[in-house]
């Protein structure tokens, strides 16, 4: 009996020896670190609601650092692009994060894509001296985090104003409503930029509602702003929940044009006629008449079979701007990539990006709007006008 | 006229969670289990029917493809419904409910999860193209109803009437009470027990599934996720109007999605979701049977 007890103790023993040698050789690949690359990581949402975004944000960061590499790499080393899925959920982009710095020993980050997602990790990377620079990320709060922080991409409250311009000079409109999600800090910074701005210029808001993420029912909020008799509806959400309400607020009997922010994306592959009459700002038109824009659009194309969005040029920037700032600085030393940074001021494919005292760039937006296309219920994204800052 | 819309809105999305509700209720009421995964059969059907009608794009009768993603939504729910019960809920039957209630749970997750992960269904949301006839409005006098809506209101009623006929009028419906009464006694019966179990799950699937197609017409962009919140909500109408009754399973959607939707209307759209889980308090604190429910003394 007590033998039995015994031998069990110590079949426990080594079965808990045998599980932890499991666990450390499952570690071990991660300990090795070569030393002729450079390692630079993006976290994206891969799967998820924005998944497009995601996947072609990251194709066009690899395509950045398949090309930089192909000219001779940086500092006499090739760029290793390491990749991670956040899902655009801020918890899985804390994860990731934790894991590209102490798996990968990254340098530099291209991410987070979402708002919400950037504002997670910015903190920490800045603690840890990680250059962060997020393509596409626009509130406002997210270069507040220290000297670390840079973005690609112009700011909420610059979107806000050029869409609240827009529709009060170019359209028209006298009053506005507003359908935003509360529980989304890219949402409700544009709603606010959008209302100081509106209000600002003369118009009057008539009604601003809200709903809470994963919500798809929105006729309750709709039907009020339907009574409320607005010149414009302005939604700033991405283009999955977008789509869900402007197939309902056109049952719900607005007519008006409905207004977005570069979250409406890739909005026409994911809605039909309801969207048609509708404008949205955004990085970049694909169809500019730029040389660097044409060359980007054409090695996209060529590699990755589609049409690159707005965010994809972005990350592509942002790509750039990290292995040009890493030329500069001579090395992989923090503070001199962040000094490097700090002098950027070239122009890229989404614009002539220099940074201002918070590291934000000063660049313009382009406003394009959603036409009926040749194929039915499959809207046609035409170019409309620049905006500059 | 507004509250008359928002009241035609509220009872729109109302009869959405009747028909998830009358699916759940009609689980618990023979089997006496919630099977906390029927929102995940919601999403099952609504998947099933967005390949339906992606098949049907071509085709020259809307009613057909409808009748199709039915047919195909309530066929495969119904086997995956009877393939969860045969795989994790049978051999549970004479464990305390409680397993069973956290197995229902796991099972979910699975289901949630698994979904993620097969190619064809996948993490990204899909856009569900709905036949050219079922888009557009009615509108009478004033106020707006989609057509769609109109769908789901008839839908639910008559799926309503007939399971309520099934269950009265037939051998099996009443072989489905005996079960529900006393499962030893009814084996003492004759009844097989089993057939029955399965029966009823690959019913209540088939309902599931049926009320995912619908769900995807309203509300045309699908996830894997997108039966967690109105599986939660058609619970709630289930324990509202009384679990186990088919009736109070209809009255509690309604009830829900008119509270849903005036809330959001003339409240706040931010307390919403808190008056709805709201309600399930005040039920269980003040009648906890349920509005048609029965209220069952225990003899001692």
């Amino acid at each position: 009996m007590r033998n039995e007890r015994r031998g069990f103790h110590m079949f426990k023993k080594s079965a808990v020896l045998l599980v932890i040698l499991a666990f450390v050789v499952a570690l071990l690949p991660a300990c090795s670190a070569t030393s002729n690359t450079i390692a630079i990581g993006t976290i994206m949402p891969i799967s998820g609601p924005v998944s497009t975004y995601g996947i072609q944000s990251r194709d066009a960061s690899q395509m950045a650092i398949d090309e930089i590499n192909a000219a001779g790499g940086v500092l006499g080393k090739k760029l290793q692009l390491y990749v991670e899925d956040d899902e655009a959920t801020p918890e899985k982009t804390v994860n990731a994060f934790t894991k590209l710095v102490t798996q990968h020993k990254i340098v530099a980050l291209v991410g987070g894509l979402t708002s919400p997602c950037t504002l997670a990790i910015i903190a920490d990377a800045q603690k840890r001296k990680v250059v962060l620079v997020t393509p596409s990320s626009t509130n406002d709060t997210v270069t507040d985090a220290g000297n670390f922080i840079f973005r690609a991409c112009y700011n909420d409250s610059f979107q806000g104003q050029v869409m609240a311009k827009f529709a009060y000079q170019n359209l028209g409109a006298k009053t506005a409503a507003i359908i935003f999600d509360n529980t989304n800090d890219y949402s409700k910074g544009l709603k606010d930029s959008f209302t100081a701005a509106f209000t600002a210029l003369g118009g009057t808001l008539v009604d601003t509602e809200s709903y809470a993420k994963g919500d798809t029912d929105f006729n309750a909020q709709l039907t009020k702003i339907a009574s409320n008799k607005p010149d414009v509806l302005f939604v700033p959400d991405y283009y999955s929940t977008v789509s869900l309400v402007a197939k309902q607020a056109r049952t719900a009997g607005i007519t008006v044009p409905m207004l977005g922010a570069d979250g409406w994306d890739e909005i026409a592959n994911n809605a039909g006629d309801e969207v048609d009459g509708c404008y949205y700002s955004n990085h970049y038109s694909p169809d500019a008449n730029d040389q660097q824009v044409k060359d980007f659009v054409a090695a996209y194309k060529a590699k990755y079979n589609a049409e690159p969005n707005a965010l994809a040029a972005l990350a592509y920037d942002a790509t750039y701007m990290i292995a040009d700032a890493i030329k500069l600085a001579g090395s992989t030393d923090p503070d001199a990539i962040q000094a490097a940074m700090m002098k950027t001021n070239k122009k890229f494919v989404t614009g002539q990006i220099s940074f201002n005292e918070k590291r934000n760039p000063v660049k313009s937006a382009v406003i394009l709007e959603l036409v009926k296309g040749d194929v039915a219920n499959k809207p046609k994204v035409v170019y409309n006008t620049t905006v500059n800052p | 006229m507004v509250f008359l819309q928002q009241l035609v809105n509220g009872i729109s999305l109302g009869s959405v969670y009747s028909l998830i509700a009358i699916g759940y209720t009609m689980v618990y009421g023979i089997v006496k289990l919630i099977n906390f995964a029927h929102g995940d059969i919601l999403m099952i059907g609504a998947f099933c029917g967005y390949y339906a009608f992606l098949w049907a794009q071509g085709s020259a009768s809307p009613v057909l493809a409808v009748a199709f993603a039915f047919l195909l939504a309530m066929a495969i729910s119904a086997l995956v419904g009877v393939i969860i019960e045969k795989t994790c809920y049978k051999p549970l039957r004479n464990a305390p409910r409680i397993n069973a209630l956290i197995t229902a749970i796991g099972v979910s997750i699975v289901l949630e999860n698994g979904a993620r992960v097969i190619p064809f269904m996948g993490p990204n949301p899909r856009q569900v193209s709905i036949p050219e006839a079922f888009k557009g409005v009615f509108a009478l006098g004033g106020l707006t109803i989609s057509k769609v809506q109109v769908l789901t209101l008839a839908t639910s009623l008559v799926l309503m009437v007939v399971l309520t006929a099934f269950v009265q009028l037939t051998r099996t419906g009443k072989a489905m009470r005996a079960v529900s009464h006393d499962m030893d006694a009814a084996q003492l019966m004759g009844i097989s027990v089993n057939r029955i179990v399965s029966i009823t799950f690959a019913i209540g699937a088939a309902l599931g599934g049926a009320a995912g197609v619908l769900y995807a017409m309203n509300f045309p962009m699908i996830n894997p996720y997108m039966g967690i919140m109105p599986g939660l909500k058609a619970f709630i109408a289930a324990v509202f109007g009384g679990i186990g009754s088919i009736p109070g399973a209809m009255i509690g959607g309604l009830v829900m999605g008119v509270a849903e939707t005036l809330t959001k209307g003339f409240i706040s759209s931010k307390l919403a979701d808190a008056v709805a889980f709201g309600i399930l308090i005040v039920i269980l604190l003040v009648r906890p049977s349920g509005l048609l429910g029965k209220s069952a003394r225990e003899k001692v």
